[in-house]
């Protein structure tokens, strides 16, 4: 892929995740709090289908702009054929293991499995 | 040998925000914040999977980040989130050649038109803006 | 790791006539030789007008024969000269040891390039990469053709490229750049300014296969517009404005 289609999802992912994290801060701000992270509050809101998906489009966009932050900052501090293939796939992986263990949560919550 | 041959700052060079002005400062937070920011997203992503566990693994979750020491480290997070995000509209406004300035006839002495005071009030407005949400979010969280 | 030699027979005294003198400590490596880096101190007289390179010529002249350095036209318009001064990137014969506001002033070779000895670099990798930028400008046609002998341009359309044609290849943005501290492939600002300079010029007609060249890993998406290379340029040229104007195309706000 060519590198300015991956800086535009760079900055695209960045743009969309400012708008919804300043959803999901606000939020948290309906409540006082603590109470905002009591069990029960923190599982309805799971319920809440809005939410969750907004919740996940977020997991989606922050790991793919934090991972392909890191590796650009890894591919400036070394390079070598291998080394950067190694942090191209790695920060691959990366975003999907993070997007896998956090969409779990979120299914997993989201349909009273807990 | 090999280091000392290509003659490279290494890595303290690049993590030395000193010496060329704000702009340098700003391009080391803006690396500084976004590490920190994702080392956050993993912790966060963790420390949430906890509420598939049950009520009780959910509790001893907050037992351990609703302290003193996690309410210091979320104040500083904020603080992170806002600066790396003001600061990056402004750098994403820049790569587009907003707020950089006309090409012209360079006139002594030299003032490279980029580096203008659009660009030093927006670094500083990021400064400004993450210091009142680490306050603004230090009484949330102290005061509760 | 550079080493000060403090011994007394080292600092080599000038003349006891001036009233003013600066300690100035050059930076002496020898990789021949296989010699670690040193500094070697002097102590000169100096003027309210005197110039870095101006001090290093009369340790050369009177005290240390040997010592290595690069320069030529002392007016700022050849480039040669670019060397670290107290810690930052700048032309020797562009500096006035006044106004470093120092007693002590130490110049080493620029960060980046390669040492050759004392303070003179390699520019090897500046010049093989400028070359990559394809620095003229490209045409299908011949200015012959159309009869006017010449390709016909506006002050205005002139002034879009204009400063960016003052680089006079120095090396200091390079030094200066926080991604070519560690990046080995990075095209670099002077580069960058340079596609940037053929790119803006009305007469060329070169701006796709520019593009794609600064469109890789490697490349002008390496840029984080720190600015560091605009506030160190000598002549004016201000590459962090052009880096960003340029890329300005890849990212669809300029056509």
């Amino acid at each position: 892929m060519r590198e300015s289609i991956i800086m535009k999802i760079h900055y695209g992912t960045a743009l969309g995740a400012v708008v919804l994290v300043a959803i999901h801060i606000l939020f948290r701000m309906t409540q006082n709090f603590s109470e905002s992270l009591q069990y029960q509050n923190v599982i309805a809101n799971y319920h809440f289908l809005p939410y969750a998906l907004m919740l996940e489009v977020i997991l989606i966009l922050l790991s793919v702009h934090g991972f392909n932050g890191l590796r650009v900052i890894l591919l400036e501090l070394k390079q070598g054929i291998m080394y950067e293939k190694a942090i191209n796939y790695g920060s691959i992986g990366a975003m999907a293991v993070l997007i896998a263990y956090g969409s779990r949560t979120i299914l997993m919550a989201g349909m009273g499995m807990s | 040998m090999a280091e000392r041959l290509t003659n490279r700052e290494g890595v303290k060079g690049m993590i030395n925000p000193t010496r060329y002005g704000i702009e340098r400062f700003a391009y080391w937070l803006q690396r500084l914040s976004g590490l920190g920011l994702l080392a956050y997203l993993i912790g966060h992503i963790y420390e949430t999977s906890t509420i598939v566990n049950g009520k009780i693994a959910w509790n001893q979750m907050l037992g351990l980040t609703q302290t003193p020491q996690g309410h210091i480290i979320l104040v500083i997070v904020i603080g992170m989130c806002i600066f790396h995000t003001a600061n990056g509209i402004r750098v994403m406004l820049g790569h587009g050649g907003v707020g950089v300035g006309k090409p012209g006839q360079p006139e002594y002495p030299y003032r490279a038109a980029s580096l203008n005071y659009k660009q030093r009030l927006c670094i500083w407005v990021s400064i400004a803006l993450a210091a009142f949400a680490m306050m603004y979010g230090a009484g949330i969280l102290f005061g509760d | 790791m550079a080493v000060v030699s403090q011994k007394a027979s080292d600092t080599i005294t000038a003349s006891s006539t001036s009233s003013n003198s600066v300690i100035l400590r050059i930076s002496r490596s020898n990789l021949s030789n296989d010699h670690s880096t040193t500094l070697a101190e002097f102590k000169v007289p100096i003027q309210k007008w005197t110039t870095v390179l101006e001090a290093i010529l009369y340790v050369k002249q009177n005290l240390d024969h040997s010592i290595a350095i690069r320069y030529s036209c002392r007016q700022a318009s050849c480039g040669s000269c670019g060397m670290k001064i107290n810690g930052k990137p700048a032309l020797a014969c562009y500096t006035k040891i006044s106004e470093l506001n120092s007693n002590i002033i130490t110049v080493e070779p620029m960060n980046n390039f390669p040492i050759i000895r004392d303070l003179v670099v390699d520019f090897k990798q500046l010049f093989s990469t400028h070359k990559k930028m394809k620095p003229y400008v490209v045409r299908n046609d011949s200015e012959l053709v159309p009869g006017t002998k010449e390709f016909l341009q506006t002050p205005r359309e002139a002034e879009e490229y204009l400063q960016f044609s003052y680089c006079i290849k120095c090396g200091l943005c390079n030094s200066a750049c926080p991604t070519m501290a560690t990046d080995s492939s990075f095209i670099g600002p002077q580069g960058l300014a340079q596609a940037y300079r053929y790119v803006a010029d009305s007469r060329d007609e070169g701006k796709k296969d520019r593009l794609k060249i600064v469109d890789q890993s490697h490349g002008i998406w390496r840029c984080h517009f720190a600015g560091s290379c605009s506030h160190v340029c000598p002549k004016g040229v201000d590459p962090a404005m052009a880096i960003q104007l340029l890329r300005g195309y890849l990212l669809g706000f300029r056509k």
